[in-house]
C-alpha cells in the first residue's frame, strides 16, 4: 500500500476526534535549535474543512487496528474498515515534510489498540521522542495515551507531549458497559489522576527552576484533555456536565469536548444510525463555558424539574434559557452590577463584561455605548437597566419574552451555523 | 489656523521622528495633513511653520507599540488618528485615553490593531512553502511562498517564521514586499508578481489526500469554514481546490452512511490482555470484606477497591485503603483522604500529611515503621465555589462511617497493632465512641474491650485542624500538643 492510501484511511479513522487544539504550550522556538518548530500562546488552525473544523495538527492513528469493541468508533474490532499501518519513520517524515511547508503546527498521534496497552504506547511514544531527539522537531504534539498502560509510559509520553488526553467517551459507568466493555470510566479517571500529579509536580518544579534562575531540567506536557460522545447513549445533558464538572474539579483538565455522534460508515447495529446532533453539541460547548469562564454552576444549567429536567434547550442559548428561568434577577442595573452580575446577562461576554467595568469608570454608559462596545442589545434590552432603558416598559413576561429569541424552526440549523466557531472549538 | 502638511515614508519610524516635532510644538491634530510617499494624494495646503519646541514629549511604550502594529494598516487615516491620540495624551491632559473603550478614537485605534493582528494571524495560517532545493551535503532545504495579505504586515510578522523556521532557508514573496531568510539574517526586498513563485510541490498531493480524509461529510458548515478561511486566500491554498467537489457530496455520502447495513458485533478474539480486561470490567461489588483470617491486606485491599457500601465510591477516583508495615506496632487512623490522596490511592500525601510526617519526626516516631489508614475510605467533596474548579473536603456522616467500619476493623484484626491513634473526631467517633469529643477527652484512652483490641488507644487531634488554625502562636501550641500526644505511644 502506498503512503498516500496509507495516511487516507488513518485520517479517517482519526477524524472523529474533536481536538485539534494547538494552543497552551510551553513557549519554544528553533533558534537556538538544530530543527523546525515553534510553540506557546495561541494556536494556529492552517486550515479548515467543509465541516467548518479546524485543521491544526496533522492527526492520524499509527494504526487503525484495534481490539477494542467500542460500538461508535469506526475502528472497532467489528467493522469492516480498510486496515493500515505506519511505520514510525512515516510518521515522523510525513509531520516534518507538512510543517516544513507550514500545513500544521503539530502532530497528534493516537491508535488503535494491538496486541496489548503498553505496546501500543510505546508505538506511540517511540515517534514523539524521535522527533524530539533526533530531529530537534520543538512544534506540537498531542499524544493520546490509553487508561490501560502503564504508569511509567503515561509518564514518558508526556514528557515529549504539549497535552496527553484519555477520551472519557461516555458519562456514566452504564454506558460504558454496553457500548465499550472494554473499557471502564473509575480506570480512566484514575490514569487522569496519574496525570494530573505529574502536571503538577512538573509546574511546581518549572517554578522552583525560575526562582532559582537555573534551566529547567525536564519537560512535561502542559495539559490534559478529554473527549465525550453526544448522542450515542441516553444521558441527558445534566449526566454529561455533571461528568465535566467532575473532571474539571478533580482532574483539572483543560478541555472537555463533546463530539455528536456521527453516523460511520460500518456502523454498528446496536446505535442509532442518525445525523450527528450538532445542536445540543454545540449548547453543550456553550453551558461548559458558562460552568467554565462565567461562574454558573452545573446545577444551575438544565431545569430541575418539570418535563425537560436535565436537558438544555435547544432553541436558546443555555445562559438565556436561565435567564428565562430566574427572571427575579433581573433587570440588571450595568452601572452598579458586580462582575458575577453582569456575567449573568443574556447576550454578554466575558470580554465585553471586563471592557464594562473599565469604561464605567469614566462615564455612566448609556445604550449607545454599550452598542460602541459591540454589545449584542437585542439579547441584553429585556435584561439590563441604563439611565436611558428600563425593561420593565417593555413589559414582557416570560412567555412573550421566549417567543422573542425563539427561532422558527427551520431557522435552528442557520442560526448555529452563524453562531461563531471560535466559541464552539473555543481555540482560534 | 495655518494647515501644515507632513509627507513621510509610510512607516512607523519616520512617522514617529515627525509626531514628535508636532508634539514638542503642541501643534493641534486639526492642523496637521498627514501623507505618505505611498499615497498619490495631492498636498493640497502650503507646508505652514515648523513648530517651536515648547514641551517634553512622553509617550507610554504601550501605546508607541499600538501605534507601530496600526501603522501596519492599510488605511490612509492611520497616521492621522495615530497623532490624534498622541496629542490628546501628551497635550490635552487625556492620559488615561486607551483606558477608554468607548472613545472613538481609542475604539479605532484598537480594532485596526486586531485587524492586523488578524491579518498576521492568517499569514501565520496560510503561507504554503514550497520546497525549491537543498544542499546535497548539508540537507538544508530551500523554501517559497506566496502570500498576499491584506495589510503593510510582510515584515513586520517575519519574526514568526524565523523564530519557527530557523532550520531552514527560505523566502515569502509578495506583491508590496518579499522577505528572505538565510539562517542567520532577514533580508528584504522590492515585491514580484506570482509568477516569480514556485507553482507545485509534491507533497501537496499528500496534503490534499489528508485534506479529503480528515473531514466529516456527517457535519457539513460551510458557513462556519468560511468565517475562519475567506474565499481570498483560498487561491493560494493548495488544498482549497478539493473544497467544492467534497461539498457537493457530502450530504450523498451522509445518507449513505445513515442507509447502509449496520454490523453485527464479532466475539472477541482469544488474547489474554483483552480477556484480563474483560474480567476486570465485570460488575463486581464487595461491600465488606467477609472473612479475613484467610486474606492478606494486600488481598483486603484489592476487595475494598470495589466497594459500595456507601455511595461515596461514585464521585471518588478510588479507595484508598491503608498502606505500611503489615506488623506494625503502632496504627494511625485518619478520617478520610483529601484530594490529593484521593489521586494517588494513598493515605496521608496531602498538606495535612506533610504536617503529620513533621509532628512525627518532633515525636521521634518512624512513619515507615507504621500502619497507617483513615475511618473513610473515599474521598467525599462537594464543589468549591464555581470559579475555582477544585473539590472541597466534606465531613463524611454517620451512615458512611459506618459503612466503612467493617474495613477499618478488618485491618486492626489483621495489624494487630498494641496502639491505635485516632486522629480527629471521624476516627475516634468510629472507633470509640460516638459522640466522642476530641477536644475534652483527647489523650490515652481507657476502654475496656473496643472492637476485641486489647491495646492502648490514643486519641488525638487530626493534623487537617492545625492547618485551619489562623493564629500563628496558637498554631504553634497546638502542633506542640499534638506531637505530645504522640509521644504517648513511644514505648
Amino acid at each position: 500500500m502506498d503512503l498516500g492510501r496509507k495516511l487516507e484511511i488513518l485520517a479517517d479513522a482519526a477524524k472523529y476526534d474533536a481536538s485539534c487544539a494547538s494552543s497552551g504550550a510551553n513557549r519554544r522556538n528553533s533558534m537556538n535549535g538544530k530543527g523546525v518548530g515553534s510553540a506557546g500562546g495561541s494556536g494556529i488552525c492552517h486550515s479548515y474543512a467543509p465541516d467548518g473544523r479546524c485543521i491544526s495538527l496533522l492527526k492520524i492513528l499509527m494504526t487503525n487496528s484495534c481490539m477494542y469493541d467500542c460500538h461508535y468508533c469506526i475502528n472497532r474490532r467489528s467493522s469492516n474498515v480498510e486496515r493500515a499501518r505506519m511505520s514510525p519513520e512515516e510518521v515522523i517524515s510525513l509531520t516534518l515534510d507538512f510543517y516544513k511547508r507550514n500545513y500544521i503546527e503539530g502532530l497528534f498521534l493516537s491508535s488503535g489498540i494491538i496486541r496489548d496497552a503498553d505496546f501500543t504506547m510505546e508505538m506511540v511514544i517511540r515517534v514523539a521522542r524521535e522527533l524530539r531527539e533526533v530531529h530537534d522537531f520543538r512544534g506540537y504534539i498531542h499524544l493520546k495515551t490509553i487508561p490501560e498502560a502503564s504508569q511509567e509510559l503515561i509518564e514518558e509520553a508526556g514528557k515529549y507531549a504539549d497535552r496527553i488526553s484519555i477520551n472519557i467517551e461516555l458519562p456514566s459507568e452504564k454506558s460504558l458497559r454496553v457500548l465499550a466493555p472494554e473499557k471502564n470510566l473509575h480506570r480512566t479517571q484514575q490514569a487522569m489522576g496519574g496525570i494530573r500529579t505529574k502536571i503538577e509536580n512538573a509546574k511546581q518544579e518549572a517554578k522552583e527552576h525560575r526562582q532559582l534562575k537555573i534551566k529547567p531540567t525536564s519537560s512535561f506536557a502542559t495539559g490534559q484533555s478529554t473527549q465525550m460522545i453526544v448522542g450515542a447513549d441516553d444521558s441527558d445533558d445534566a449526566t454529561m456536565l455533571q461528568r465535566s464538572d467532575l473532571l474539571y474539579r478533580g482532574y483539572h483538565l483543560k478541555r472537555v469536548y463533546y463530539s455528536a455522534f456521527s453516523p460511520i460508515p460500518a456502523s454498528s447495529s446496536i446505535l442509532p444510525s442518525i445525523a450527528p446532533p450538532l445542536i445540543r453539541e454545540h449548547r453543550l460547548y456553550q453551558a461548559d463555558w458558562l460552568m467554565r469562564f462565567y461562574g454558573f454552576d452545573v446545577s444551575e444549567l438544565t431545569p430541575v424539574e418539570g418535563k425537560d429536567t436535565g436537558k438544555l434547550d435547544l432553541d436558546i442559548d443555555p445562559k438565556l434559557a436561565w435567564a428565562l428561568r430566574h427572571r427575579e434577577a433581573f433587570p440588571i442595573e450595568i452601572h452598579t452590577a458586580t462582575r458575577e452580575q453582569l456575567l449573568r446577562i443574556p447576550g454578554l461576554g466575558v470580554r465585553n463584561t471586563d471592557r464594562i467595568l473599565k469604561a464605567r469608570r469614566w462615564s455612566i454608559l448609556r445604550l449607545e455605548d454599550l452598542a460602541k462596545l459591540r454589545v449584542n442589545l437585542k439579547k441584553c434590552l429585556p435584561f439590563i437597566i441604563t439611565p436611558d432603558h428600563n425593561p420593565i416598559k417593555l413589559g414582557l413576561d416570560s412567555d412573550r419574552l421566549r417567543a422573542r429569541f425563539e427561532p422558527a424552526p427551520k431557522q435552528m440549523e442557520f442560526e448555529f451555523m452563524e453562531s461563531k466557531s471560535s466559541a464552539v472549538f473555543g481555540e482560534v | 489656523m495655518d494647515t501644515l502638511s507632513v509627507r513621510i515614508e509610510p512607516s512607523f519610524d519616520s512617522w514617529r521622528i515627525e509626531a514628535r516635532k508636532l508634539l514638542e510644538g503642541s501643534v493641534p491634530p486639526d492642523a496637521v495633513l498627514w501623507t505618505d510617499s505611498s499615497s498619490t494624494q495631492f498636498d493640497l495646503f502650503d507646508s505652514g511653520e515648523p513648530p517651536r519646541k515648547k514641551q517634553e514629549v512622553k509617550i507610554s511604550k504601550s501605546y508607541l507599540d499600538l501605534a507601530r502594529t496600526v501603522s501596519c494598516h492599510s488605511s490612509p487615516e492611520r497616521w492621522g488618528l495615530m497623532y490624534r491620540a498622541a496629542w490628546r495624551m501628551v497635550c490635552n491632559g487625556e492620559k488615561n485615553l486607551l483606558q477608554r473603550p468607548t472613545d472613538s478614537d481609542t475604539r479605532k485605534l484598537l480594532e485596526m490593531a486586531k485587524a492586523i493582528r488578524r491579518d498576521c494571524h492568517k499569514m501565520n495560517a496560510f503561507v504554503r512553502f514550497r520546497k525549491v532545493g537543498e544542499y546535497p551535503h548539508t540537507g538544508r532545504e530551500q523554501f517559497v511562498a506566496w502570500f498576499e495579505p491584506s495589510h503593510h504586515i510582510i515584515e513586520y510578522n517575519a519574526s514568526f517564521f524565523i523564530k519557527r523556521f530557523t532550520g531552514m532557508d527560505w523566502s515569502i514573496l509578495s506583491p508590496e514586499k518579499c522577505i528572505h531568510w538565510d539562517g542567520v539574517k532577514l533580508h528584504t526586498s522590492e515585491g514580484v508578481s506570482k509568477s516569480s513563485a514556485p507553482d507545485e510541490d509534491d507533497l501537496e498531493e499528500l496534503w490534499r489526500g489528508y485534506y479529503k480524509s480528515i473531514f466529516n461529510p456527517a457535519r457539513l458548515k460551510l458557513k462556519a469554514m468560511q468565517a475562519e478561511m475567506p474565499k481570498k486566500y483560498w487561491k493560494n491554498l493548495p488544498e482549497a481546490e478539493l473544497i467544492d467537489e467534497l461539498t457537493r457530496h457530502s450530504s450523498n455520502r451522509r445518507d449513505d452512511m445513515i442507509k447502509a447495513e449496520s454490523l453485527e458485533p464479532r466475539p472477541a478474539p482469544r488474547n489474554l490482555y483483552l480477556q484480563n480486561l474483560h474480567k476486570n470490567n465485570q460488575d463486581f461489588v464487595v461491600n465488606e470484606p467477609g472473612t479475613i483470617h484467610d486474606k492478606s491486606l494486600d488481598e483486603l485491599a484489592e476487595l475494598a477497591a470495589c466497594c459500595r457500601a456507601c455511595p461515596l465510591w461514585e464521585k471518588a477516583t478510588q479507595t484508598v485503603f491503608g498502606t505500611g508495615n503489615p506488623e506494625a506496632r503502632i496504627m494511625l487512623v485518619g478520617e478520610q483522604p483529601g484530594d490529593e490522596e484521593d489521586i494517588q490511592g494513598k493515605p496521608f500525601v496531602g498538606p495535612a500529611g506533610r504536617l503529620l510526617d513533621e509532628a512525627l519526626a518532633d515525636a521521634g516516631l518512624d512513619r515507615e515503621e507504621m500502619y497507617i489508614t483513615n475511618a473513610v475510605k473515599h474521598f467525599k467533596w462537594k464543589p468549591g465555589s464555581a470559579n475555582r474548579k477544585r473539590r472541597i473536603h466534606d465531613k463524611a456522616n454517620r451512615g458512611e462511617i459506618e459503612a466503612c467500619k467493617p474495613w477499618l476493623v478488618a485491618e486492626v484484626m489483621k495489624v494487630q497493632p498494641s496502639v491505635i491513634v485516632t486522629l480527629g473526631n471521624t476516627a475516634a467517633q468510629s472507633l470509640i465512641r460516638k459522640d466522642f469529643r476530641i477536644l475534652s477527652e483527647r489523650g490515652e484512652v481507657n476502654m475496656g474491650n473496643l472492637i476485641g483490641f486489647p491495646g492502648k488507644i490514643i486519641a488525638t487531634i487530626h493534623p487537617s485542624w492545625l492547618l485551619r488554625i489562623r493564629d500563628e502562636a496558637e498554631q504553634q501550641a497546638e502542633f506542640k500538643k499534638f506531637t505530645a500526644d504522640l509521644k504517648l505511644c513511644r514505648e
